[in-house]
């Protein structure tokens, strides 16, 4: 994309989507692993030392996800405070429902929720996991009977009431946040005509309720299946 | 009474224009650049000219009343364009279309005039398919084209129903890339209140910025008037409600002769009016005739029941109705020209026949077609041809294909299903064939100002059949004018900018500004509208369907006693440095309730019936129109002395060498 | 019936403006809602206050001049229509009816519910059409056949009337739907290929810098349009937009 170009409303959308599209693929790449922890929890622990200890994922993808979340935060923000100034005097009655979804409108209030969760979710693991193979040097994932830490930290995590209603509170949303987004992501780099849109449409419901779905079953059923 | 010279060139009908492009003097690229053109209007005449005359080098000024120069009126145009490309290939031929336009305005156009648009409507084709206009196509990807009223081939090309808008569109893009040059200098929102003339030649106008109320002074070497008709002097038209006359009236003022007045087209095909608050009438498209029939009861106690609810359209049996264009026209039945059928209309609504509450409506009915096409259909997919509610839905499905959005619009204003129940119709004021004479040139009798599109007289002489005003339009505009004004301008090329700071554009100034101030300084009883409504009774009265000697003498007399009590008594709210809708609309009714007047005149003096034009006193046993060819095959244009009362006739003769000048007969 | 309505008043632009309430009595239910305004006007004028002034043409539905947003939504709570077609009988008596201009910082208000809607226009400048001599003298216009579902889809997004129902019923007053419908109608035609990705990006460029906002697919602007333009144009035209920038650089 030439510069010129990349500096407009639809280059930004174009943007927009293509990092929504590629933490959408990380979304199901995480939860395929999650999942693992209620099948089997070898096979997790496995599977988290790999990601956590593999460069490639380390220090390429790893990165790329780390601009692609901050992008796609920052840019939301910036389109909608300029999407907001766009229009400076505003009515004195709406009635928006009758056209458009309310996940479609409150993109960033749904976007918000998940971020503040991804603050949690960074202070829970992501943190302590840096520290302890960067700082720490500990690149083994042991504990110290030996066993891989990975699954022993999940289930800690999921022993606590509140952390867990945020964690549902958050995938709902995230729920809400997708149902248009996947959709949208779609239409915003043209992959979208007709009844081709239709089918994608319904997909991306499905997807909306399912990936974060997963999430919560793997939170319930660790909370669930220890004492507390 | 003088005569008036045409220009039309020697020679022979077919090589007329040929020879004349050939032969008119041009105006070099390089001087082009220092020669100004106003246009006023950006319909498809306006456009278009614009757009070329740009093209060609001109410095041009394009001024609306509207917002945007899309919104022209003939953006609401439905149902096609005539060109005589025999597409086809059902014997049409630029003779033939020639042949029917003449023949469609029975008899009073000018032959060279519409033998020249004839010949240039294919040019229109091939120009819009190149800017992109979407017409229809089948389904090996090539134009499709449909039949309209008066004409036995199909000639009409379309889009959907929305021809004019797309044409126009296509007009506006071209206008666009010249705006984008800086070759067109747009003036939206403005609206034009007087030409000035300097010397005896069109030198410019005043304006009026209708967002900040500012009187403004244009010059140039030539203006062109593309102002469209004047249908809203009979207040309820299916013109836009801003369409007017103030354009070409103060051209009249100035000089111009205002050429057959009388000449209104009335379409047949609109919907009936509900109530006094009713602001404007909507048309649907002629095309619905094409599988429509139109009836009324035979039986008056049907009527009766019709009218006070207890009977339904649906419930008469089919001989106790009157198919009366098939019982009086049987060779083209439901598809005469629009004149013949709006009188048919009017005969049997006045007979008391008229199926609604105001006695004014017929029925349009589709039930028929619904089912032909449902058989066809039937047949073609193998299914139960005698199904009744089978074959319904088919039929109802190949009608909603070819004229849903109509019935969706009919639907909508009149909350109806039209596919279970007949629609309602009847006449309404739709077209002006009148207008500012022109020569062959399309110049008025004033020099350097030019009259183009429906705001001239020249092509449709009394009678204008179907999807020819847009082919008029932009032949015009984009074939005609472009070249001859050439001819005029090419004196011009040392003349340089001309001045606004003349005497000439003070007096014009002074005399708008006047005007302006009487208005909103009247503080009358009465709102604009109050006077428009009342000239529009006097006019649909006296001077609609059918005249006679005595109502038009009537008429006279009640518009000059309105156009009286109006400048005494009108009240115009607001003032005039600011947008005011009122003061606009008083100024247009004032120039009404003067055209309404030479209107009625014209109609007097006519002592004939032809085309949209209809005299009680002059028709045939059978109730036909009855022409008088010894003695009016002349156009009647109208040279301005102060009143309308006192404006002197010039007559031009109109001279048929190739066509044989007949009874319009659509038996 | 008798209904309230609070219609916003603003003498000119450079007024602050505000919602001012009306009431008007024995509307007909076969009113359209312009003849309802037309009807307060001339209440207002016989009372000797100003009327309200309002943009409106053709009255029936395809100029794109009328512009209101009624109680929440563009053109009304109807579907298909423009305020020139929308009639009463989509109201209750006892209504109460908020009337305001189409609002976005692009369409500046001129006075009363009158805007300034030039910024399309200056969109279409930018690209919206196919630079062609207006001479006549091109080939045939049956020379190159195009086929009947690209010609019908081109069409679709040709009707579109300019109202800007889009952008006033779009959260982020989006013109989205308004330049994709003029990009995919030349998009979808051979006559427009030439110009393809120079109409695309320059139309785009101009979309911005006139102030209108960023769409983000809500598809309020599809179900306000009174033409039905569908969001497969927005869809297209980002298509286009990426393919012309990918293949320039």
């Amino acid at each position: 994309m030439s510069k010129s170009s990349f500096y407009t409303s639809v280059g930004y959308k174009i943007l927009m989507a293509l990092s929504g599209l590629f933490l959408m693929v990380f979304l199901v790449q995480h939860l395929t692993i999650n999942m693992l922890s209620v099948i089997s929890p070898d096979t997790f622990n496995e599977a988290s030392h790999f990601m956590g200890t593999n460069p490639l994922v380390q220090f390429l993808l790893q990165p790329v996800l780390m601009f692609a979340v901050i992008f796609h935060f920052v840019m939301g923000f910036v389109l909608e405070l300029k999407n907001r100034n766009a229009r400076s005097v505003d009515y004195a009655f709406k009635n928006p429902s009758t056209s458009s979804s309310w996940m479609s409108r409150n993109m960033i209030i749904s976007g918000l929720t998940v971020l503040a969760f991804l603050v949690l979710h960074f202070v829970d693991f992501w943190i302590p996991e840096i520290n302890t193979k960067y700082v720490l040097g500990d690149m083994t994932g042991l504990m110290a009977d030996g066993n891989y830490r990975y699954f022993h930290e999940l289930r800690h995590e999921f022993q606590s009431l509140p952390r867990v209603i945020a964690y549902v509170v958050a995938f709902i949303f995230l729920a809400l946040h997708l149902q248009h987004g996947f959709k949208s992501s779609f239409q915003s780099v043209g992959l979208t005509n007709g009844n081709k849109r239709l089918a994608l449409l319904k997909f991306g419901n499905l997807f909306a309720i399912v990936v974060p779905l997963g999430f919560v079953v793997v939170a319930l059923f660790h909370f669930l299946t220890q004492s507390h | 009474m003088g005569k008036l010279n045409s220009g039309v060139p020697e020679g022979e009908l077919k090589n007329k224009w040929v020879n004349y492009k050939d032969n008119i003097d041009l105006v070099n690229p390089a001087n082009k650049r220092n020669i100004d053109v106003i246009v006023v209007g950006t319909g498809l005449a306006g456009g278009s000219a614009s757009a070329t005359l740009a093209e060609l080098g001109y410095n041009v000024k394009t001024f609306c009343y509207q917002d945007s120069p899309r919104r022209a009126h003939s953006i609401a145009a439905q149902g096609g364009i005539n060109a005589a490309k025999n597409y086809q290939g059902d014997g049409d031929s630029t003779y033939r279309l020639f042949y029917d336009t003449i023949k469609g305005g029975d008899y009073r156009s000018r032959e060279a005039n519409v033998y020249r648009l004839a010949e240039v409507s294919t040019n229109i084709i091939d120009q819009c398919v190149a800017q992109g206009v979407p017409f229809a196509r089948d389904y090996g990807g090539l134009l499709d084209n449909r039949s309209f009223g008066g004409v036995l081939v199909s000639r009409t090309f379309y889009a959907k129903g929305q021809t004019g808008q797309q044409l126009l569109l296509g007009a506006y893009s071209a206008m666009n890339r010249q705006i984008a040059r800086g070759k067109i200098k747009m003036y939206n929102r403005h609206e034009m209140l007087d030409v000035v003339v300097v010397d005896g030649k069109a030198r410019g106008i005043i304006a009026r910025n209708l967002t900040t109320g500012e009187i403004e002074r244009h010059s140039a070497h030539a203006v062109v008037l593309a102002s469209g008709g004047y249908g809203n002097v009979y207040f309820l038209s299916t013109n836009a409600m801003g369409s007017n006359v103030t354009a070409a009236w103060k051209a009249h003022k100035k000089g111009a002769y205002f050429a057959n007045p009388c000449y209104t087209q009335i379409h047949p095909t609109c919907i009936p009016r509900s109530g006094e608050y009713q602001s404007k009438l909507t048309l649907m498209s002629e095309s619905l005739r094409n599988d429509g029939r139109i009836w009324v009861p035979k039986k008056k106690e049907d009527v009766e029941a019709l009218r006070n609810g207890t009977l339904k359209a649906i419930n008469i049996k089919e001989e106790d109705r009157d198919y009366y264009l098939e019982r009086r026209y049987p060779a083209f039945g439901n598809l005469v020209p629009r004149d013949v059928a709006s009188r048919a209309a009017k005969e049997r609504c006045d007979a008391g026949f008229g199926v609604n509450q105001t006695g004014e409506a017929v029925f349009l009915d589709f039930s028929s077609a619904i089912m032909r096409y449902g058989k066809e259909q039937a047949l073609l997919k193998g299914l139960d041809e005698n199904d009744a509610s089978l074959v319904k839905k088919l039929g109802q499905d190949i009608v909603k294909a070819k004229y849903g959005n109509l019935f969706q619009m009919y639907e909508k204003i009149v909350d109806e299903n039209p596919y279970e129940t007949p629609m309602m119709i009847y006449p309404a004021v739709h077209y002006t064939m009148g207008g500012i004479w022109v020569d062959y040139n399309l110049m008025t009798s004033v020099p350097g100002l030019y009259a183009i599109g429906e705001a001239n007289f020249s092509d449709h002489g009394a009678n204008r059949l179907g999807a020819s005003a847009l082919m008029q339009g932009l032949a015009d505009g984009y074939f005609v004018l472009p070249y001859t004004i050439g001819d005029y301008l090419s004196d011009d090329i040392r003349t340089g900018p001309i001045s606004t700071d003349t005497k000439e554009f003070d007096e014009a100034e002074q005399q708008v500004k006047e005007q302006l101030n009487n208005l909103v300084n009247n503080k009358g009883k009465h709102s604009v509208d109050y006077y428009h409504k009342k000239l529009g009774k006097i006019m649909w009265d006296e001077c609609g369907m059918a005249r006679t000697e005595e109502g038009l003498k009537k008429a006279i007399q009640d518009i000059k006693s309105l156009r009286d009590d109006f400048w005494k008594n009108v009240n115009v709210p607001g003032g005039i440095n600011e947008m005011n809708k009122e003061l606009e609309k008083a100024g247009r009714v004032a120039d009404f309730l003067e055209l309404g007047e030479l209107f009625a005149k014209d109609a007097l003096e006519r002592n004939e019936s032809c085309g949209g034009h209809f005299r009680e006193e002059y028709a045939t046993p059978e109730g036909e129109a009855k022409r008088n060819d010894k003695d009016y095959t002349y156009v009647a244009a109208w040279e301005y002395k102060g009143e309308p009362a006192d404006a002197v006739l010039h007559k031009e003769e109109l001279n048929f060498e190739n066509i044989e000048v007949k009874e319009r007969s659509y038996k | 019936m008798n209904l309230k309505l609070k219609i916003w008043r603003q003498k000119d632009a450079n007024d602050k403006g505000s919602m001012v309430d009306y009431d008007i009595q024995n509307v007909s239910e076969h009113m359209s809602f312009l003849e309802m305004l037309d009807v307060l006007n001339e209440e207002l004028i016989e009372k000797g206050d100003d009327p309200v002034a309002f943009d409106h043409d053709c009255r029936e539905g395809i100029c794109g001049m009328c512009s209101l947003y009624i109680n929440g939504e563009a053109h009304g709570p109807d579907r298909m229509v423009t305020t020139c077609q929308l009639h009463m009988r989509k109201f209750k008596d006892g209504d109460t009816i908020y009337i305001e201009p189409f609002r976005a910082n692009a369409f500046p208000v001129v006075k009363d519910l009158v805007v300034d809607r030039s910024s399309f226009d200056r969109i279409q400048h930018a690209g919206g059409y196919i630079s062609v001599n207006t001479s006549g003298n091109t080939q045939d216009a049956n020379a190159i056949p195009i086929p009947k579902d690209d010609a019908d889809l081109a069409f679709d997004a040709a009707t579109c009337i300019g109202c800007g129902a889009c952008v006033a019923s779009c959260k982020n007053s989006s013109a989205m739907l308004f330049v994709s419908a003029k990009v995919s109608q030349f998009a979808l035609l051979p006559q427009g290929q030439v110009e393809a990705k120079d109409r695309v990006t320059n139309m785009v460029n101009k979309m911005d810098e006139e102030g209108f906002g960023n769409c983000t697919n809500t598809g309020a602007c599809e179900v306000q349009c009174p033409k039905g333009i569908s969001l497969d144009n927005i869809s297209r035209m980002n298509r286009e937009f990426l393919s012309a920038n990918l293949k320039k650089s």
